[in-house]
């Protein structure tokens, strides 16, 4: 039970991050730190004490492996994660071309 | 099978543009328009030939605990006729406005993205799938609200961004936490193995889908991302983000989890009307601040969908009902002034309704169609939209809810309020207006009126026999909660 508190904690940590950081590069990171937190959960879920890797060879069973759906899972959200990462990060650029600084604080035009 | 099609043909576009274009756009646009009129005819004939049926498609035929499986009933080909007509008419109205932004392919790729996206999240039976299909047409989103490459719309684009990853990290999470309780990803499957399942585990899934979607459909308390990105985007663009794009990931998505899979709980119905009512009026109140023509009907996207979350919080088979019109009805009249919106930007520079003044005269066509979204929005008879608000209310007082139907009308005087300012002030004022020369080409012009006609001849959807025909089935597939279940399994 406390593995998964810890990784809701790191989650927490992510989403803290987000909504009290000012510098832009600190928030992508937050966002990143939260997606890890994710991917966690979904390879602890999967995980099983004392068991194998899921590939099949002779002398292993199938009921000793721990599951592989999940592993494939996160490879998937990790792929999404790295877009999500390039696509905010090209965006943050761009913003530091604007108005040239990368505080949230002094970017808002846009309000009402 | 036309199933897989309604993914391969615009995927299929999207990476052919990108080969085939050149410097210029013209076989981007030919490319594109010819996509999506045949999804309209794909979308339009399943909608018609299958009423009750329900189609299941296994990809690559694998059997369903192993492989994904598409599911298309009649909520699936309603939502996709929906997305084929806003996206029509949106690559035709932006085949003038984009060549004023930029002249480029890569704005119809990505918009062929964001439609294959849209049509795999309505189409697919497998909640992993789904969550990639939505990043696939977030994406795209947010890309193409930076499309115009001003500084605001960078900004609106990166907040959008922010949300838009936090909103799927927690929806990775409740998948996690579904598969870990169910040990499936079908959504059937799941349906299937709920009930035995430890009710505090079901609480998290509901809350982490309700917290994650719910952020993608903007409801109230997670509504901040939108009035900035859905006002800073190109118009068709915001006419497709607030029409369709917030429906489908938001509202079709915890409507086909909530009631299908979920057996539609009392809890999360009165979280959905509690959302619903909350949004209704804080939409609306912040709507009628508002100078800036395409921020105030972003806030109305707010408002309005706080009526489709009332309609299908109900619960009853009229709630239902009005739900489902009223989406289809806000998804024509808000694309409808958005288009409205975008063509008053392009003929006088500016979204600032002060500045705006007698444009009447100069673009007729607009200011018509404008002043039908308008009455169509506010629920004024015959328009489509005083019918589906008319249904909502009589079913919240049906439901003994009265506190519910009070707001909604309260809600439906404000949006008079706020759209009467809109003529009185963007159209039909004594000043006279600056106007740069630019002109409405008959291409603009086209695709407000086909929406314009659409949204008085959707308000004959409420006759008895046509409603039997299109809006029942739509009905029945969410009012008969586990038929899903035991169609899709195959029993």
């Amino acid at each position: 039970m406390i593995v998964y508190l810890l990784c809701f904690i790191l989650f927490l940590v992510g989403i803290y991050g987000i909504l009290t950081k000012r510098d832009l590069i600190k928030i992508i990171l937050s966002i990143g730190i939260m997606g890890y937190a994710a991917n966690l959960m979904l390879i602890l879920f999967a995980y099983r004490n004392n068991s194998i890797y899921p590939i099949l060879s002779e002398g292993k069973a199938v009921s000793q492996m721990v599951d592989p759906l999940p592993q494939a899972l996160v490879l998937t959200s990790i792929v999404i994660e790295l877009g999500t990462t390039a696509m905010l990060v090209a965006l943050a650029l761009r913003l530091y071309e604007k108005y040239k600084t990368f505080d949230i604080t002094k970017i808002r035009r846009l309000k009402g | 099978m036309i199933i897989p099609y309604f993914i391969i043909i615009p995927l299929l576009a999207a990476f052919l543009i990108t080969l085939i274009a050149g410097e210029k756009d013209d076989w981007a646009i030919i490319l594109s328009i010819i996509a999506v009129i045949s999804l309209l005819i794909l979308s339009l004939f399943s909608y018609i030939t299958m009423h009750t049926e329900t189609l299941s498609y296994y990809m690559s035929s694998w059997k369903i605990p192993v492989g994904i499986v598409l599911v298309q009933d009649a909520l699936t080909s309603f939502m996709l006729v929906l997305v084929s007509i806003i996206s029509l008419t949106s690559l035709i109205f932006s085949i003038s406005y984009v060549r004023n932004l930029s002249g480029d392919w890569k704005y119809y790729s990505l918009f062929m993205l964001l439609v294959a996206g849209m049509n795999g999240v309505i189409i697919t039976g497998d909640l992993f799938n789904l969550f990639v299909f939505v990043e696939i047409s977030i994406f795209a989103a947010y890309a193409l609200v930076a499309y115009g490459g001003k500084a605001e719309e960078f900004e609106a684009s990166f907040k959008y961004a922010v949300m838009g990853s936090v909103s799927s990290t927690i929806v990775l999470l409740g998948i996690a936490v579904t598969y870990s309780a169910t040990s499936t990803l079908t959504l059937a499957k799941i349906g299937e193995q709920l009930p035995s399942i430890n009710s505090s585990i079901k609480l998290w899934i509901g809350g982490l889908f309700v917290a994650g979607f719910g952020l993608k459909a903007a409801a109230m308390p997670f509504h901040a991302w939108l009035p900035d990105a859905h006002s800073s985007a190109p118009a068709p663009i915001s006419a497709m983000l607030s029409g369709i794009l917030i429906k489908i990931l938001g509202m079709y998505v915890l409507v086909r989890i909530f009631f299908n899979i979920f057996d539609a709980p009392q809890f999360f119905l009165n979280i959905f009307l509690i959302i619903g009512s909350i949004s209704m009026i804080a939409g609306v109140f912040l709507a009628v601040g508002q100078w800036d023509f395409k921020r105030l009907l972003a806030y109305h996207s707010i408002s309005q969908m706080g009526y489709i979350f009332l309609g299908f919080g109900l619960s009853t088979t009229l709630g239902i009902l009005g739900g489902v019109f009223h989406l289809l009805n806000h998804a024509l009249f808000k694309s409808l002034l958005f288009y409205n919106a975008g063509a008053v930007e392009t003929v006088t520079g500016t979204r600032d309704l002060r500045k705006l003044g007698n444009l009447t005269r100069i673009i007729p066509t607009t200011s018509n169609t404008s002043m039908i979204a308008s009455l169509a929005i506010s629920g004024i008879p015959p328009f489509n939209g005083f019918f589906s608000k008319l249904i909502i209310i009589i079913a919240a007082i049906e439901a003994n809810q009265p506190v519910y139907a009070l707001i909604a009308v309260i809600g439906s005087i404000l949006t008079l309020a706020s759209f009467m300012k809109v003529q009185r002030y963007g159209f039909r004022s004594e000043k006279k207006a600056d106007v740069n020369g630019k002109s409405i080409d008959w291409k603009m012009n086209f695709a407000m009126i086909t929406l314009a006609v659409l949204c008085v001849a959707t308000s004959l959807m409420i006759i008895p026999g046509i409603r039997e025909i299109a809006l029942d089935p739509v009905v029945d597939v969410l009012q008969n909660r586990t038929l899903y279940i035991q169609l899709v399994m195959g029993k």
